[in-house]
């Protein structure tokens, strides 16, 4: 069996599952930022007066932090007082920072088990051998109400991934180069086992940025194969016990596919959609008015860090934005630290505070008609960042980071 | 037997498309999520569907967020069905979760025109087009999802399964 159908026959207690079969799954974790408050809704409506486990419960704050509306702030409220009446153990309150930042760095994220969220990005969590997926909230009502959830068994697409990165390429440009030849709906309902290497080489965060963009080839999830980085990385921030779950020697895969990065130049993801990818050379010299680097895609110390030397002694293009927003607190004092916040400042950026900022279009700088963005985010639809006619690049925090000094999209070299 | 004229879309309409971002911070207003159906990247919708009009649409169908929002609105504007060549999978829950009627329909964009008039049989997977008379048969829902589409989304489902009876949670 494959991870996927290993972890879902263990969550509905069979000795094994087939691709295509429903499933009844037990939840180990179930994740919900303020769209909590949609759940909530429906929760009322079931009529359960208490949720199934306030262990197993994670809520925080990041979509639009701090409220940047009186609707917010009442969203907030109501899911504040929810949380104490339910004695919810694991809130984290709108300072913490981004929920696929949090849940790691507090110890959520374990291999083998099941993790639902009510945010479709929630594949980034299988880069810790996690079945992590993304859920709707009237579902989530039913997790609160009952610990389960009904599973359509995925099948599995390996992705075997070779060779070093160029200076200046990253997780980023492959993942985008991948969704670029397979399409937005090239994994739809698949479950993606990232394997080879070159991952096992990868940082954590890098990791993390190919789980995290697995969803906009439409995977149902992704992993990455825990191994000892994971193991350490997860033991420094929880007591819970775990158990790592790996594929089969004879797991069954709808396909194998196998990437060399060796020759891989920085890619680009082009307005409208995240598969119409380019290399940057392609579009090299548009004229860009914002320039945004953060969110749960690339907003971790090693893309601030990547930024702040490129940025080092240099400003920022009189005519371009730079926005920077850490993924996290603890990324905010890291790069704080280390220094790259001053760089930032002294470049000319606007540092925000952590959450989600402009990435989905609700605050702290939208975008104007005609207007171009450049962003290490993980979506460019139409409108996504403000107006329906401006246009959204996404790229690397290197390819961000030049082309913010330049103030047209510029090639990292 | 559901039975609506026809609003069509391509391959690929994403939540953002349906639900606009900026209306996120309506979270249990249903209503007015449906006053944003489409705004801005297909205004046309709202001037000129009508509740009980069928959508039909390409490949990938609300790809993008997890937003519950995308599927409410459209249930509570008054979409009858959504009949698409694929739906992009958390979309898809979210519609069988909600009450809101789904079909697949492979190869749905080229048998059936923008105000054509369907007559659709859920249980059986049978589409008829009124304009052409042609009859295209698909593979129904399984019947679990089915079985959570009848009792009118998974709130209602879940109060029968668990035996709940009044607004108190009592069983």
């Amino acid at each position: 069996m494959t991870i996927a159908e290993k972890i879902l026959a263990k969550a509905s207690g069979r000795p094994r599952v087939v691709p295509n079969e429903i499933v009844m799954a037990k939840v180990d974790v179930a994740m919900s930022h303020e769209n909590a408050d949609v759940v909530l809704k429906s929760f009322l409506e079931i009529g359960v007066k208490k949720v199934w486990d306030p262990d197993k419960i994670v809520i925080l704050f990041d979509h639009r932090v701090p409220a940047e509306s009186e609707k917010t702030a009442a969203t907030h409220k109501r899911i504040r007082e929810f949380v104490k009446e339910q004695g919810i153990k694991h809130f984290y309150d709108l300072k913490e920072g981004i929920c696929h930042q949090i849940l790691p760095e507090f110890g959520h994220c374990r291999p083998g088990e099941v993790l639902v969220g009510t945010d479709s990005h929630t594949t980034t969590h299988g880069a810790f051998g996690t079945f992590a997926t993304g859920i709707g909230g009237t579902e989530m009502a039913g997790v609160w109400a009952t610990g389960e959830l009904w599973f359509k068994v995925p099948e599995t697409f390996k992705m075997v991934i070779k060779g070093n990165f160029r200076k200046f390429v990253s997780a980023k440009d492959l993942i985008l180069y991948i969704i670029g030849e397979i399409g937005a709906d090239g994994a739809d309902y698949k479950s993606v086992e990232f394997c080879g290497p070159t991952i096992e080489e990868i940082s954590i965060s890098s990791r993390m940025v190919l789980t995290n963009l697995a969803m906009e080839m439409g995977a149902k999830n992704a992993f990455v194969l825990p191994d000892k980085k994971t193991i350490e990385f997860i033991k420094q921030r929880t007591d819970k016990k775990f158990e790592v779950i790996l594929p089969d020697k004879d797991a069954e895969y709808l396909k194998t596919y196998e990437f060399d990065v060796s020759d891989l130049k920085p890619q680009i993801a082009c307005p409208h959609s995240v598969d119409n990818v380019k290399p940057v050379k392609e579009v090299a010299g548009l004229k860009v008015n914002q320039v945004l680097i953060g969110s749960c895609t690339n907003g971790r110390l090693e893309d601030l860090k990547v930024a702040a030397e490129i940025l080092d002694g240099k400003v920022v293009h009189p005519e371009t934005r730079l926005l920077i927003i850490p993924a996290s607190r603890r990324v905010y004092i890291e790069a704080l630290k280390a220094g790259y916040i001053e760089i930032f400042l002294k470049a000319g950026a606007l540092v925000l505070n952590p959450g989600c900022g402009p990435c989905l279009g609700a605050h702290q700088g939208l975008l104007a008609p005609g207007e171009v963005c450049l962003s290490t985010t993980n979506r460019n639809f139409k409108g996504r960042m403000g107006s329906p006619e401006s246009f959204i690049y996404l790229a690397s925090p290197a390819t961000a980071a030049f082309t913010a000094i330049k103030g047209e999209i510029t090639e990292p070299e | 037997m559901i039975k609506g004229k026809v609003y069509k879309f391509g391959d690929n309409i994403n939540t953002d498309d349906i639900y606009p971002g900026r209306y996120l911070s309506i979270t249990t207003d249903r209503q007015e999520m449906a006053r944003h159906c489409f705004e801005l990247a297909y205004p046309d919708f709202l001037k000129s569907a009508k509740p009980g009009d069928i959508i039909v649409a390409g490949k990938n169908f609300g790809c993008g967020s997890s937003r519950e929002q995308a599927a409410t609105c459209l249930k509570y504007f008054g979409i009858s069905v959504v009949v698409a060549e694929s739906f992009a999978r958390i979309f898809y829950r979210n519609a069988i979760n909600l009450g809101l009627p789904i079909l697949i329909a492979p190869e749905i964009t080229k048998k059936v025109e923008h105000k054509d008039t369907l007559e659709i049989d859920l249980k059986k997977g049978i589409i008829k087009n009124m304009r052409t008379n042609e009859i295209i048969e698909v593979i129904p829902l399984p019947s679990f999802i089915l079985s959570i589409l009848n009792e009118g989304g998974l709130v209602p489902y879940l109060r029968k399964k668990l035996g709940i009876t009044d607004k108190e949670g009592n069983r």
